[in-house]
């Protein structure tokens, strides 16, 4: 079955959007959409680092990925620049430092386009198992990680006054954040990550009551957007990372249309109290 | 009321603390203390490092200077003093009842109607009012029943009865738990009742002690103004006479009298209870209104009698 390159596609996909589900919902919650995208920016310089040393492509990437954003910690507690104008600088010099290596590396012949906009149909069967144990790894860690985290995202003084230690899993989360854009990179590409990461996510929070609800349902999301642009693209002959980014699209728009949570949510039998 | 008692090891104790930033010292020098058992109030200004000291004590500040020591395995509930949830993030009062631990659903049915607002379990917490969050928000803080429950301004946002049922509310909890509460506040009025200990801050400690000393000390007067000093001192002692040094009690309107007016007769007054101060103003205000009365009867009984015969 997995002889079809279109199956392993799906199979590859379905199994990254299981994974960027809850880290997306972080994402959105922290308001790091723009860190998100400076990672992933980010990446071309791992890749281009990668060939120079002819180390892993997923290792480089997540190298590279992981020392932005320390760099980032670093330079935030010096507090010169705002966090906006820090992220605007390590996204756009990281990929112009990567798109120079590369066009330095005249021995190497990188596919530029692939590794900007993903090559899903390119995906082997060592690719699907990377994913799989990869992101067995690191959902394991997130759900290890869950509860800390969350208390964290809501107030980082009460989960350090009540002994959780927010700073830490801040830190595990960003290495986290490291190896889903080195997993990611190869499907939907550098550009499109981020979108990967907070589409889903959003729709979801039209729908759920909970943050562990918002999680699962932007897993399910995503994976229906992958089956969704990739049967569009067969269908209509587009290229698959964007084609899975404009299906997930179309589920935002279509959860705008569901309104419940805009309305006021409140118990009905005020003043009685049970 | 539970008194600390000296033999329990401190909750936490910090010694000539100080913290600084950006050259500027936010509070430099502070000993603080609370003991199990023991409500310890933080006032001061605005700006004035109650926050600070507050979080430099649960450990969420490092001082620059001094020490701070925790008991070894110590469970702090913290509220703090702003908090906003971002609308993306979906959270039901249920739901933040479990932020930092486990707790079952009897515990949290529990906890949340210790605060009356059980009925609002399944709301999201961007849906609720000021008064009713910092309910939830307090409700989190001791289901897991700390050893020192950290309170930064925890009746903001909520109206005079609800802040004094507030404040009755963390006695109680005291009291059956015998945790500590370190509490910060900036109308001393309506803690008073409830507190052990005041410690007065301005960036420095001005004064600390019971807040009756607190209330009368030179310090406390400068920081806050005479008149704030007066309003609450009518408050605390429903003190409407001034006693002369003949021992004649001259009234509000200037007149003076002997006799008539001896303490024993207006012992409701009680000098000694917490229980009036400020607590309940209604209350207090019956008690005012009971002591003119006392005073009336005293300068002319008859008048008064005419009065009822009035009615």
């Amino acid at each position: 079955m997995l002889d079809d390159f279109f199956v392993r596609a799906l199979v590859a996909g379905v199994g990254l959007a299981i994974i960027v589900g809850p880290l997306g919902c972080f994402i959105v919650w922290r308001r790091m959409a723009y860190f998100g995208d400076t990672m992933a920016h980010s990446a071309l310089l791992g890749v281009a680092l990668a060939y120079l040393f002819d180390i892993n492509l997923i290792v480089g990437v997540f190298l590279v990925a992981a020392l932005v954003s320390l760099a980032l910690l670093l330079l935030q507690k010096r507090g010169a620049l705002s966090t906006d104008a820090l992220l605007g600088i390590l996204s756009h010099s990281t990929l112009a430092l990567g798109l120079v290596m590369v066009a330095f590396m005249t021995w190497v012949r990188i596919d530029l386009m692939g590794f900007l906009f993903g090559d899903i149909l390119a995906v082997s069967r060592q690719d699907i198992v990377f994913i799989y144990l990869g992101g067995a790894l690191i959902l394991g860690l997130l759900i290890w990680l869950w509860r800390p985290l969350l208390a964290a995202t809501v107030n980082a003084e009460i989960a350090e006054a009540e002994g959780l230690r927010p700073e830490l899993s801040r830190l595990i989360f960003m290495l986290l954040m490291a190896s889903v854009i080195a997993i990611a990179m190869k499907i939907v590409g550098i550009l499109l990550i981020t979108a990967l990461l907070i589409i889903p996510a959003a729709t979801a929070r039209r729908f759920a009551m909970t943050p562990e609800q918002m999680a699962m349902m932007a897993s399910a999301i995503g994976a229906l957007s992958v089956i969704g642009g990739l049967f569009g693209s067969l269908r209509f002959d587009t290229p698959s990372g964007p084609s899975i980014v404009v299906a997930a699209l179309v589920f935002f728009l279509l959860s705008l249309l569901h309104v419940r949570g805009l309305k006021k949510h409140a118990p009905s039998n005020d003043g009685k109290t049970t | 009321m539970i008194k600390p008692s000296g033999a329990a090891e401190a909750l936490v104790e910090a010694t000539g603390v100080g913290l600084r930033r950006a050259g500027r010292w936010l509070v430099s020098g502070v000993d603080l203390t609370v003991n199990p058992g023991e409500i310890v109030t933080l006032i001061g200004p605005n700006g004035s490092g109650k926050s600070t000291t507050a979080k430099i004590a649960v450990g969420i500040q490092k001082p620059d200077i001094g020490d701070v020591r925790r008991r070894p395995g110590l469970r702090i509930g913290y509220v703090p003093q702003k908090l906003t949830i971002d609308w993306t993030l979906p959270l039901t009062v249920e739901r933040l009842m479990t932020l930092t631990g486990r707790y079952g659903a009897a515990e949290i049915t529990r906890a949340l109607e210790e605060v009356g607002i059980a009925n609002f379990a399944k709301a999201e917490v961007q849906h609720l009012s000021g008064g009713e969050f910092q309910r939830a928000l307090l409700a989190r803080a001791m289901i897991g029943t700390p050893d020192l429950l950290v309170l930064d301004e925890p009746v903001q946002g909520v109206d005079f009865a609800g802040e004094v049922a507030l404040y009755n509310l963390i006695r109680e909890i005291r009291d059956r738990t015998g945790c500590g509460i370190l509490l910060i506040s900036h109308d001393l009025h309506v803690v008073m009742a409830e507190t052990d200990t005041v410690v007065c801050l301005n960036g420095h400690v001005c004064c600390r002690g019971t807040p009756d000393s607190v209330v009368s000390s030179p310090e406390y007067l400068e920081l806050f103004g005479s008149r704030a000093a007066e309003t609450l001192a009518i408050y605390r002692h429903n003190h409407d006479h001034t006693h002369l040094p003949d021992g004649r009690i001259q009234h509000p309107d200037g007149s003076i009298h002997g006799g008539g007016h001896v303490h024993g007769d207006h012992a409701h007054c009680d000098h000694s209870s917490p229980q009036h101060d400020g607590a309940d103003p209604g209350n207090g205000d019956i008690v005012q209104l009971a002591d003119q009365k006392t005073r009336q009867t005293g300068n002319s009984p008859d008048k008064d009698s005419e009065a009822a015969n009035a009615r």
